[in-house]
């Protein structure tokens, strides 16, 4: 058991690092579990954040149970460096602000994934990574998950406007909202055990590998409180842009079909949690929102909003992967120099994206306003922050 | 590399039995809820029936979130 003597320059790196990835992941995926309540009006948008951002920290320290591996098996955790951890991380932040910036809701863990998984192949080589794991654990259940939701939200949907078809409309939308109120916490608080881990899990793991935590520790709690405040700041903050894109891009969503959509996501999540499935909370939640779009007659679902998401699932891991590889590269021939470079960069890119986001803010007073989130187009004088 | 087709057959299965299973009754108490709330504003007194359908299928909606938090919790189990 070692002290505070082994936290190195680059460990200390990896941990900000770390943290800033969390952030990033908790505004991507507020629209997970808000999305839908935001657009039906069950939630007002602030409240809807402040809910969420909260469960998030509860889930943070509720699920303690130590994330044994980085990766899942993903890539060989005995050739990971803290420099691999540092430049799979760049390449994961950089790709959850790139699709933050264009609205579009894709996958924090298989931006984590592709970025370590790049990271690891520069680095160690292409043995370190574990191309089979890549196939059972990311693109079996990429596919299989957004289907199952989708087809329960459709087939709940469909139900749901059945039974209801004759009664008030005031008191049926006013019933569902209710309903989206447990159903999107719950999302929220499974979405704070699961994805708080994912960081715990790598500033844990830096930290044995360094020699600071002994080699079965749990994460001390400064880590434990560290990344849940991350994710909850950053879910608090909420991503408006992809928020927008999930309750009014894909398709105009009414109350009964949000709380079917969040019914579903809520029993994708905890089944696959329960047998141990990981699978992306982004890609369940908008598979539900789609097949909540198809199960409501008459209600349009915009294929190409939903084309180009699934794009975007499609070269995240590479895309992520790319920049991850780019950067173990420089890190391994510029050491702590190459290290600070590509913070550096890395910052600058994050911070012009930011600046790019200005030209068009989505924020909670618009949030609702639009279906599209334009980057070009700058928007007409307005006022209020973005977020 | 092995792909558990009998986990993710359950998956399917559970996660769309549930979902359905959830939404029908929840949509049975609004239903329950706009009998009564429709009764009630047309002066004609309240619909006893309908509240108790709204009861019952809001506290089975009830108990199916309690048992969710269950399975997120691990301190639970």
């Amino acid at each position: 058991m070692g002290g505070m003597d082994h936290i190195t320059f680059l460990v200390a790196v990896v941990i900000v690092t770390a943290l800033a990835f969390d952030f990033t992941n908790g505004f991507h995926d507020t629209a997970n579990a808000m999305a839908t309540s935001i657009a039906t009006g069950a939630l007002k948008p602030r409240t809807a954040v402040l809910v969420s951002g909260v469960l998030n920290i509860v889930g943070a320290f509720l699920s303690t149970e130590v994330a044994k591996t980085i990766s899942g098996g993903i890539v060989d955790d005995t050739l990971v460096s803290p420099g691999m951890i540092f430049a799979g991380l760049v390449g994961a932040i950089l790709w959850n602000l790139l699709t933050w910036l264009v609205g579009l809701p894709s996958s924090s863990s298989h931006a984590l994934f592709g970025g370590l998984i790049g990271a690891v192949w520069v680095g160690a080589g292409s043995h370190g990574v574990h191309f089979d794991k890549v196939v059972e654990k990311v693109l079996i259940p990429a596919v299989a998950s957004p289907l199952v939701a989708g087809v329960a939200a459709l087939l709940a949907t469909y139900l749901a406007y059945k039974i209801t078809a004759r009664a008030r409309k005031k008191s049926v939308t006013k019933g569902f909202r209710l309903g989206q109120i447990a159903s999107a916490s719950l999302v929220s608080l499974a979405h704070g055990t699961n994805d708080a881990q994912k960081t715990m899990g790598v500033i844990t793991l830096t930290l044995i590998s360094a020699g600071a935590l002994g080699h079965d520790a749990g994460p001390p709690v400064w880590v434990v409180a560290s990344a849940g405040l991350a994710i909850g700041l950053g879910t608090y903050l909420g991503g408006w842009r992809i928020i927008r894109t999930m309750g009014k891009g894909l398709t105009e969503i009414q109350s009964p079909q949000g709380f079917a959509a969040e019914t579903a996501s809520t029993a994708v999540i905890l089944t696959s949690a329960h047998l141990g499935f990981a699978l992306s909370t982004t890609q369940v939640a908008s598979g539900s929102i789609l097949g909540a779009g198809l199960g409501r007659r008459l209600a349009e679902v915009r294929w190409g909003v939903a084309g180009r998401m699934v794009a975007a699932w499609l070269i995240t891991l590479p895309a992520a992967a790319f920049v991850g590889g780019v950067s173990a590269s420089v890190v391994k021939h510029g050491g702590n120099f190459g290290t600070v470079v590509v913070a550096l960069i890395g910052a600058a890119v994050a911070a012009g994206i930011v600046l790019l986001s200005r030209r068009n803010p989505v924020h909670a007073n618009n949030v609702n306003d639009h279906h599209e989130v334009p980057v070009r187009t700058p928007a007409p004088a307005s006022v209020g922050t973005a977020a | 590399m092995s792909i558990d087709w009998t986990a993710l057959g359950q998956v399917t299965a559970v996660s769309i039995g549930v979902t359905v299973a959830v939404v029908v009754v929840f949509a049975l108490g609004v239903l329950g809820l706009a009998r009564f709330e429709g009764a009630r504003e047309e002066g004609g007194g309240t619909s006893a029936l309908g509240v108790t359908q709204a009861g019952l299928c809001f506290l089975a909606c009830a108990a199916v979130v309690a048992y969710g938090i269950y399975l997120i919790v691990p301190q639970f189990h």
